[in-house]
């Protein structure tokens, strides 16, 4: 096209130059009519209409401005000078407010008419507002301009207690803020983990643990229901669950979206965005537009740096010299002071993406980089971002990584430093008082003396030396040692958990107790997972190794729990379940006869089984029905009999002193109130009790997790056997005289079992592992031991008898019975219920 | 992605690390997944072992593990990982405007 023809000759005077009209004066705007100047300072005579009153300044750095780290003038970018040295025409806190294609020309609010031969549309993005009720009430704000900026200040110079709705980026940065301007600030957002789109679940656990630190509140998963208002201004924000939470200023920063209203006024063809081609060109050859106002193959952009390259390609094209722009991969930065956070490209994993996880818990380090055919396709940094943009770097140039994969996650300059890219060279090259063990201070060369004088293996090392006998942090290092000492003569050590983490079971719930973790991301960041999210078989181990540490106070995490805990229903093949009421010490009634006979009929189970643990088992019910049939069951007086669960399951009895001709005590009574005492515990793995009325046996005691045999004299009470592939008969324990040590001694053994077994470990193969005389020494060694480890079961039960059943059977958790919509052949039936906190 | 895209209702119903499942009229009954890391994926509600439903299984990155015997399944592909073998069909899926979308040739199918 040839510009030079297409001079409009309406004008009363000739123009000289071609004329640029810029709709927006923010940063894409400016910069691109910076780039067009550099290219051909003289071929256009510019003008820029500005929505706000003043010069063009770097819209990031509010954050910085609302912080109280930066002023105004230092964030300007072009001052007055540089529009008159250009001959720009500025028209700010004018805004354009209607395009006219065919005639060319726009007119703005005040009614200011300008022809154009190219029309540029950098109207920006809006920010998103979430339509609650109480949107619009005095004191709710966005963070999108200096305006916003200055009615933030405004409200914390007077203090009191701010809002803010978002988690994000923005949102973030505007918490930060307004807390160093002395507010108190809540973070709400929706998702579980903040910037969930730009951090995964660990580094996102801690942000937010920094954040709590210095004083702001999150709550993750929370969904803004209403604004509340006091004396036409507002005053709080409601949750859907009913929290309300008292506010001075409510900050909305839950996202923007292009501005494109101008232009679909206009008839230019927009659909997220104005959408352009790759010389940023719109549907009408004359008008161009730039930044997050559009949307490029497909892609909106809300992050700066596309904004560079986009301008580079439409300056080209206004100067004929087109170089196409083709989209940008972003990375992204936390703007708040102390806490370095970056993100790049894809990390949520995929085929053939390997995760390679480096977590320093003590300088609060997590890095992760996910790599594919031997590139760099995604980096997420908390801690230590030095090596950012070197990481980024090779996102962008796709460079083969595998010559320096081995180092790739300790950064750039171990990479790149050859021999030391080896880990074993690396702890070669380290010097013999370098320190390994931070915990036990041991360092190198006492590492190495005791692995010469026969310590070949990590557990040797340990015992001798204590090198990672204590957090563990430096088994790594401790590894390499032994490998570059020892060559291939390292003797394999014992199993880890899985294979996210190299720490032992052990190692886990020592540290779990020692360096008090309460959170499941904060076990792996302290015990250097090697997985964002661990896997199916950490998952539930820590899920219960937590709920053990933290009675009362950890709140169990649904996802990490296997489908019938989760269901409290046994899963079938079929994906059916089956429903097992509870029967306290194997004892029935006409009333729980007829609910459970009426249940079999109501929902059309097929089979209804006794149990080897004296329960009635009801089959075939599907998950949808669930609720419905433990109502039943509640109405009967039922509660969940945890036949599904790693919990207390059945105690089973005979009948005793109380028919039984041999019977010596009254066995049901007592199996009936252990049973009282230990349901609704959660176990490392199932766990069995019978109490049988005479050495006759016949509740089967003595294959059973905890046993009690009846004699003339007292109670005998037997421990770690089982059924199942391999039978194990119990050992004795000890002899009680009365029931309530029976009950207390059942209580203490519980406690010690749930407290130091493995997860998925019975007491049969626990108790070989650890040794009888272990178990007896736990309990006996020290005369108030029973009596502490008694009471700390009675205060995890206090936290753990609620019937889980009459909970679901009220509709809580309706999300896990119900599906989420149906297709059927004509249409789309939906389901309702949104996930619980 | 050719085809028409069908409404299933928003992303809201799903809580992160867990599965819903969406019955077919005469198909298959759906899963669909959301991973912790945010991600929407769709899969055919049975495991290429022994048809376990794949919604009632532990999510972790982006594979589920099957809740009757433990067969770790990607999302992405439906490809059964480690040592075993098999494929659960996918259904593609968009996440637009808060409402996830499955494409309605590969519902029906």
């Amino acid at each position: 096209m040839n510009a030079q023809s297409k001079i409009d000759t309406a004008g009363a005077e000739r123009p000289p130059r071609e004329r640029l009209v810029v709709i927006g004066n923010g940063m894409a705007g400016c910069r691109a009519v910076e780039e067009v100047l550099a290219r051909d300072a003289g071929r256009y005579a510019v003008t820029i209409f500005g929505a706000e009153p003043r010069v063009n300044y770097n819209r990031i750095m509010l954050s910085p401005v609302l912080a109280g780290e930066k002023t105004f003038d230092e964030i300007v970018i072009n001052d007055a000078d540089w529009y008159a040295a250009h001959a720009i025409t500025l028209v700010a806190g004018d805004p354009v407010v209607q395009i006219d294609r065919a005639a060319k020309l726009v007119t703005a609010q005040s009614g200011r008419i300008e022809p154009y031969d190219r029309l540029l549309i950098a109207t920006g993005s809006d920010p998103f507002i979430i339509p609650v009720p109480g949107h619009d009430l005095p004191g709710v704000v966005t963070f999108r301009d200096l305006d916003d900026v200055d009615r933030m200040l405004a409200a914390a110079e007077k203090g009191g207690d701010a809002v803010v709705i978002g988690g994000g980026l923005l949102g973030l940065e505007a918490a930060h803020g307004l807390s160093l301007r002395g507010m108190k600030v809540t973070v709400i957002h929706l998702m579980p983990t903040l910037m969930e789109r730009q951090l995964d679940e660990a580094a996102g656990w801690l942000l937010r643990q920094e954040l709590e630190r210095r004083g702001q509140t999150i709550l993750t998963g929370a969904n803004t229901k209403a604004i509340l208002s006091a004396d036409g201004h507002v005053a709080g924000i409601e949750l859907e669950d009913g929290t309300r939470i008292r506010a001075d200023i409510v900050v909305m920063a839950v996202g923007i979206k292009p501005s494109t209203a101008l232009a679909k006024l206009a008839g230019i063809v927009c659909e997220r965005g104005i959408v352009v081609d790759d010389n940023m060109v719109t549907s009408d050859p004359d008008i161009l537009a730039v930044g997050e106002c559009v949307q490029h193959r497909g892609a909106c952009y809300g992050l700066v740096a596309p904004l560079w390259d986009m301008c580079r390609s439409l300056a080209g094209f206004l100067t004929d010299e087109a170089n196409g722009y083709s989209g940008s991969v972003t990375s992204t930065k936390l703007k708040v002071s102390g806490i370095d956070l970056f993100s790049a490209g894809d990390f949520s994993g995929g085929d053939g993406a390997e995760d390679i996880v480096m977590r320093d818990a003590a300088r609060g380090i997590y890095k992760r980089v996910v790599v594919k055919d031997d590139r760099v396709i995604g980096a997420v940094l908390y801690g230590d971002t030095a090596d950012g943009n070197w990481y980024f770097d090779l996102l962008k140039k796709g460079e083969d990584i595998a010559p320096i994969r081995e180092g790739l996650i300790f950064g750039q300059a171990f990479a790149n430093g050859g021999a030391l890219a080896d880990p074993n060279s690396a702890v070669a090259a380290l010097s013999d008082d370098a320190e390994i063990c931070g915990c036990n201070g041991v360092s190198k060369g006492q590492v190495v003396g005791c692995i010469n004088a026969g310590a070949h293996s990590l557990d040797a090392v340990r015992s001798t030396c204590k090198a990672s006998a204590s957090c563990g942090s430096c088994t790594g290092l401790v590894e390499s040692l032994l490998a570059f000492t020892l060559g291939g003569a390292v003797e394999s050590g014992p199993q880890t958990m899985c294979k996210c983490t190299s720490f032992t079971h052990d190692d886990v719930r020592r540290n779990i107790v020692d360096k008090q973790l309460r959170h499941m991301p904060q076990v792996m960041q302290e015990l250097h997972w090697t997985t964002p999210d661990g896997c199916s078989s950490c998952r539930p181990a820590l899920n219960y190794y937590l709920l053990c540490a933290w009675p009362g106070e950890y709140l169990d995490d649904q996802a990490s729990r296997y489908v019938n805990e989760r269901l409290h229903a046994n899963i079938q093949k079929d994906g059916t379940y089956s429903v097992v009421p509870r029967m306290w010490g194997g004892i029935t009634s006409p009333r729980e006869l007829r609910a459970i006979a009426d249940v079999v009929e109501k929902y059309d189970a097929p089979m209804v089984k006794v149990t080897g643990g004296q329960r009635l088992d009801i089959f075939g019910i599907k998950k949808e029905d669930l609720p419905a049939v433990w109502a039943d069951l509640n109405a009967a007086g039922m509660v969940s009999g945890h036949a599904y669960g790693k919990a207390l399951r059945t105690v089973k009895t005979c009948v005793g002193s109380e028919w039984c001709r041999f019977g010596t005590q009254d066995s049901t009574g007592l199996g009936v109130k252990i049973e009282r005492m230990s349901w609704g515990s959660w176990m490392p793995h199932k766990f069995k009790i019978a109490v049988s009325g005479c050495p006759r046996n016949c509740a089967e005691a003595t294959i059973k997790d905890f046993g009690v045999i009846c004699v003339d004299s007292g109670y005998e009470l037997h421990v770690g056997g089982n059924g199942g592939i391999r039978v194990r008969v119990t050992d004795l324990l000890c002899k009680v005289e009365t029931e309530d040590q029976a009950m207390e001694m059942c209580a203490a053994f519980i406690q010690l079992y749930r407290e130091d077994a493995h997860y998925l470990e019975r007491t049969a193969p626990w108790l070989e592992r650890k040794g009888l005389d272990w178990i007896k020494g736990q309990l006996f060694d020290d005369p108030e031991a029973v009596k502490r480890l008694a009471r700390r079961f009675h205060f995890a039960q206090s936290f753990s008898q609620d019937d889980p059943w009459a909970a679901r059977a009220a509709g809580d958790r309706r999300d896990l019975h119900s599906h989420m919509a149906e297709v059927r052949p004509l249409h789309v039936e939906y389901g309702q219920a949104e996930y619980a906190k | 992605m050719i085809g028409t895209w069908l409404d299933i209702g928003p992303t809201t119903q799903i809580e992160p690390g867990s599965a819903r499942t969406l019955p077919v009229a005469g198909g298959e009954e759906i899963a669909v997944f959301h991973t912790m890391r945010g991600e929407f994926y769709a899969l055919v509600n049975k495991c290429p072992h022994k048809g376990g439903p794949l919604s009632q299984g532990i999510v972790h990155g982006d594979s589920v593990s099957c809740p009757l015997h433990n067969w770790r399944i990607s999302l992405r592909s439906g490809e059964a990982l480690g040592e075993d073998k098999g494929c659960t069909p996918t259904i593609p899926l968009k996440v637009d405007s808060g409402r996830i979308f499955l494409l309605r040739e590969a519902v029906v199918a």
